[in-house]
């Protein structure tokens, strides 16, 4: 039943087969069971049972509110949520209940979903690790998966398995290892820079940013309010469609969102690839992807060509700027979102109470992790008014020159770019850690911040298992707005390449092994 | 509001525009080999009167005051800028806070239509061209009163600009020339108001107020094109006047609805301007023109006597009526604007850019405000003149008091006495009285209806114009009786019979032969002394051109 698509649950639910709280306890016992992956920050377990109660009613009464009643959600602990702490993954916001729900919550949640936590992130989102938040680091179910460990017995390295376990990629990695572990059907990311699409790419998954203003952001806390979106991570395209479908739409707290009156996102079953032309931007072609990726992309293209699609090399010349004019947009304005964080109104207060100055400078040095001071440090640089013209006016610029790179490949006729998601499939917590957060984040959204500039919905959907075991996605790119377009063709690849469900069984099985790890995770979080 | 306009002794005006000489070089050569005290110094200039001008020594440069003003107009408006909370005065605290005023994490600004359209309203009557396009921005700093760490404001393209602002000033001996002038409007822009801080120092807390967050602002910024405190304050009570005209803003000073930072510089005409300084905390036009002028004759005398100009802010105290170095511990601020991501740009439309077919409710037409525009107070001014026939200062006056010139109008209404005589008693008795107990309009014991009978009484010579005065005195003492009954329970009609004022003036000349041969020898001012003598035997009941006629008569004949 886990496994089953957002539309198959629902029917099951329609005829009986389940009940909300049934499907609603097996997640928690999940949740209980993966507790070791530190998807979740908080597990709303009341607040889901008492959803699945009243929406089991519904069911009762033939009074179903659509296809997401009595369907469990996980929701990145960067979304507000009413009387549930959001943390950020921060001390600065420990112990922070929002009296009000972000807009996409509410709209879940009036829908009928069954909240079942807040799922871990980078703290602020700051990250593309899902290492880097004061809760400790997410962990990779397809570490624990067969296919994974079966081929890990077969290269043996020698290292110890309960350290090698690999990273989500981030920094929504909880929303994707919640996702991932079946603890729930679908989970709100964000992706600022790639912070969806990256853990999906790496966790196995459909990975989905829309498009810049279709999605509200109230109630999003902020990373970059120009680049910021509510991403959505599912199983399967299909369900990434429907929860689009609730979430889209003008929302009078977010003036950043269009008024047009928002169309359908249902994904038909059949389309004609022929009629397409997929753009191959050959800057992103980069010496550091690996080959089974490059390979897999290329394999991709020759999918649609073999199909009858038109596919083109294009180039979006400005490609290599890119990584740097985010650096500088994405401090700025993290330095002036993270101005607020003073501990007067809400979240961590320190003791100091000489002066409201070094109050503000404590509660900000205790509340802040090293990357998220780092950035807040930069930012305020490049605001400075002797260097504003001469990064931050100049960053604005050249992503004036990325976003036309979009425009003008669309333009000549490109209906979807194919690019890939990530350089490689997911690494091993201590590969990782070997560089720190920035270099980290500079390598890996190298395919997908150039998305956020342009505003562009793009997804990522997972194509095959690399040599090692291991996801390997694609990401495809719309034109702005033609969201439904693109999960269209997302759908019909998806099809295509029948990616494999990760065998989780094992790990479901084995209460040892979960309990060991449990333990495990509990160490690492008292050496944060 | 209290201080009428007209009333002021401004003596800044004077040495502004005449310029002023070495008068502080004595203090020149006093100060060498002593330390410079400023808090001495600046009592020192408190104390000393500031028209000390001299007349200039030859090779010496005059010296020239630049002022420039900032006004902050509290926006008239149900919600805040950019939130729902609504804007009320003395609430109780924190009682008027959205989760957006409190800036709670992941909360938007969604901007208010009203607070636009009061913008484009003020920037039309101030004559600006306004921006079909403009842009919000945060301005960066840290303070408890301000949750968001930033105040969104428009910095780099504002709502509106290039406007001016037509206000008139008094000149002369007598202050009785008005003279018209203009100020630059440079730009009026879109902001939002900051919380309260109460520093209570006993027991060291600051507590924080936020009903004021998020309140919308106009911020007016002229050019520095004023020299003086009272041009300064004839700029503010002239914006106070449209403001309120237009209801865009209440402009109520003592609530904090208007308030207004100067800066202020000394130069040498035709030299590069001098360093200026900010001095904020003017919460009256009084203290305004005070601190403007203080602040001007301070920077005049440091640079006089050697000293520098700092860049700096100081604040008024209205105590020792000086201004003082506010402590600004973090010195100079680097406000690190940046672009408002959350708002997209203001867009305004006229009748020819409006596209077809769209919800007048989502746009806002700049045409159709300007339609809406009311009456401006120049106007009404124009209006009571060309109507009434009024001296334009009188119609300055008329306005400036808060319910006087509608005080005015109802006196008119009421009363078949010229509205000449009227603006005279108006502005002269009437105001005189409530000044000198310091009441407004709607305080004062004489209503329009009993002065309106009063000076029919006066129209009709039934009394003379000095028992008027009585009267108008026994009114104010408000024993709830009408002129006319005043006059006839103290007898005091005019005395209209000739034959009887005759036999007085008589008796009064035999009375006072030393006076009648004062007025034989050809003293000129001796008959004025007869005619009050006489006017004091009538009880001031007889009309001073009648005795003079009969006492002319009766000593030249």
């Amino acid at each position: 039943m886990l496994g089953r698509t957002l539309r198959e649950v629902s029917t099951a639910l329609k005829q009986g087969q389940i009940t909300p709280t049934e499907l609603c306890r097996k997640c928690l016992s999940l949740i209980q069971k993966t507790k070791f992956l530190n998807a979740y920050i908080t597990v709303s377990e009341e607040v889901a049972l008492k959803q699945a109660e009243e929406s089991e009613k519904r069911y009762k009464k033939g009074q179903s509110l659509g296809d997401l009643d009595g369907i469990p959600i996980a929701v990145k602990d960067n979304f507000s949520t009413s009387g549930i702490e959001t943390t950020c993954a921060s001390n600065m916001l420990k112990g922070y209940i929002p009296p009000y729900n972000a807009t996409v919550v509410q709209k879940l949640l009036d829908q009928g979903a069954l909240l079942m936590g807040k799922t871990n992130l980078d703290e602020f989102a700051m990250g593309s690790g899902s290492t880097d938040g004061v809760f400790g680091p997410v962990k990779n179910p397809w570490s624990y998966s067969k296919q994974y460990r079966e081929k890990q017995q077969q290269n043996p390295h020698g290292e110890s398995e309960d350290s090698n376990w690999l990273i989500t990629g981030g920094s929504s990695g909880g929303s994707a290892a919640a996702v991932s572990a079946f603890t729930c059907f679908a989970a709100l990311g964000s992706d600022t820079g790639g912070s969806t699409r990256n853990p999906a790419a790496h966790c196995g998954l459909v990975g989905f940013k829309p498009s810049y203003g279709l999605v509200s952001r109230h109630g999003l806390i902020p990373l970059v309010n120009s680049m910021d979106v509510p991403g959505i991570l599912t199983r399967y395209v299909d369900d990434t469609a429907i929860v689009l479908g609730i979430l889209a739409g003008h929302d009078p707290k977010d003036s950043t969102t269009v008024q047009d009156p928002v169309k359908s996102f249902v994904l038909p079953n059949l389309i004609d690839v022929s009629k397409l032309c997929i753009g191959i931007p050959k800057e992103y072609l980069v010496p550091e992807l690996s080959s089974e990726v490059r390979s897999l992309w290329s394999k991709a293209a020759d999918l649609f060509e073999s199909e009858g699609a038109k596919v083109i090399e294009v180039s979006l010349p400005h490609t290599c700027y890119s990584i740097v004019c985010y650096h500088i947009l994405c401090t700025s304005e993290v330095a002036s979102n993270m101005a607020r964080f003073d501990g007067l109104e809400y979240g961590h207060r320190c003791d100091i109470n000489v002066s409201t100055e070094a109050m503000y400078a404590a509660t900000r040095r205790e509340g802040f992790n090293d990357v998220v001071r780092g950035r807040i440090l930069s930012g305020n640089f490049f605001l400075l008014k002797e260097n504003y013209e001469n990064y931050f006016i100049k960053a604005q610029k050249v992503r004036r020159l990325i976003a036309n790179d979009f425009v003008n490949v669309f333009n000549s006729g490109v209906d979807v770019l194919l690019t890939p998601t990530t350089l490689r499939e997911a690494v091993s917590y201590l590969e990782f850690i070997k560089e720190d957060n920035r270099t980290r984040s500079a390598q890996d959204d190298i395919f997908t911040q150039a998305v956020n500039m342009a505003g562009l919905p793009a997804v990522n959907v997972p194509m095959a298992l690399s040599s090692q075991g291991l996801p390997i996605g694609l990401q495809f790119i719309g034109r702005a707005f033609c969201d439904q377009q693109l999960l269209s063709v997302a759908k019909w690849f998806e099809k295509q390449v029948q990616f494999p469900v990760i065998q989780l069984q094992q790990l479901m099985d084995d209460c040892s092994l979960s309990l060991e790890n449990e333990k495990l995770a509990s160490v690492s979080l008292k050496q944060q | 509001m209290a201080a009428p306009m007209l009333r002021w002794g401004c003596p800044g005006t004077r040495w502004a525009l005449a310029g002023i000489g070495g008068g502080f070089r004595h203090r020149r050569g006093a100060s060498i080999g002593s330390t410079p005290n400023p808090t001495r110094e600046q009592s020192t200039v408190a104390q000393k009167p500031l028209h000390t001008a001299q007349k200039l020594r030859k090779g010496e440069h005059k010296w020239a005051a630049v002022v420039g003003l900032e006004i902050h107009a509290q926006i008239s408006s149900n919600s805040k800028l950019f939130s729902g909370s609504q804007v009320c005065f003395a609430a109780p605290p924190n009682s008027l806070v959205s989760f957006f005023d409190a800036s709670l994490p992941g909360t938007l600004p969604v901007l208010n239509r009203r607070c636009v359209e009061a913008a484009v309203m003020t920037g039309l009557a101030l004559n600006c061209h306004i921006n079909k396009k403009s842009s919000f921005d945060r301005k960066h700093y840290f303070y408890a009163d301000l949750p968001a760490g930033y105040q969104i404001t428009q910095q780099r393209l504002p709502i509106a600009a290039n406007g001016s602002l037509a206000y008139s000033v008094c000149v002369g001996k007598k202050r009785g020339q008005l003279v018209s002038k203009r100020v630059r409007i440079k730009q009026i822009q879109l902001e939002q108001d900051s919380g309260k801080s109460l520093h209570d120092d006993l027991r060291a807390q600051t507590l924080i107020d936020l009903n004021r967050a998020g309140v919308g602002l106009l911020e007016v910024v002229l050019e520095p094109d004023l020299s003086c405190g009272e041009e300064a304050a004839a700029v503010v009570r002239e914006l106070q006047l449209i403001l309120q005209a237009l209801g865009t803003s209440q402009a109520n000073m003592a609530e904090g609805q208007l308030r207004v930072d100067a800066n202020i510089s000394v130069h040498h005409p035709g030299e590069p301007l001098g360093i200026r300084t900010e001095v904020k905390n003017l919460n009256s036009i009084r203290f305004l023109a005070k601190a403007i002028d203080y602040e001007i004759q301070r920077q005049i005398n440091e640079l006089e006597t050697g000293g520098k100009i700092l860049n700096e802010t100081r604040s008024f105290d209205s105590k020792l009526g000086c201004t003082v170095p506010m402590r600004d511990k973090e010195g100079k601020q680097d406000y690190r604007f940046m672009p408002e991501p959350n708002l997209p740009p203001l867009v305004l439309y006229d009748s020819t850019t409006l596209p077809a077919g769209v919800d007048s409710q989502q746009v806002i037409n700049i045409d159709q405000i300007r339609d809406m525009l009311p009456e401006l107070p120049s106007v009404t001014r124009e209006q009571l003149v060309q109507q009434y026939g009024l001296l334009p200062e009188h119609s300055v006056t008329l306005l400036n008091e808060v319910g006087l010139l509608e005080f005015f109008q109802n006196v008119i209404k009421e009363t078949r006495a010229e509205p000449k005589k009227v603006a005279s008693w108006v502005l002269n008795t009437f105001l005189g009285y409530l000044k000198q107990q310091n009441l407004t309009v709607s305080e004062s014991p004489v209503t329009p209806s009993a002065l309106a009978e009063l000076l029919d009484l006066l129209e009709r010579k039934a009394i003379s114009s000095s028992v008027a005065k009585q009267v108008f005195q026994e009114l104010w003492r408000g024993q709830g009786k009408t002129a006319a009954q005043i006059v006839s329970e103290q007898k005091l009609e005019l005395l209209q019979d000739p034959a009887a004022l005759e036999q007085l003036c008589l008796a009064t000349m035999e009375e006072h032969p030393q006076v009648v041969m004062d007025v034989k020898k050809g003293n000129p001012r001796a008959i004025n002394k007869l005619i009050g003598l006489v006017r004091k035997a009538t009880l001031s009941r007889a009309d001073p051109a009648l005795i003079k006629d009969i006492l002319e008569k009766r000593l030249w004949l």
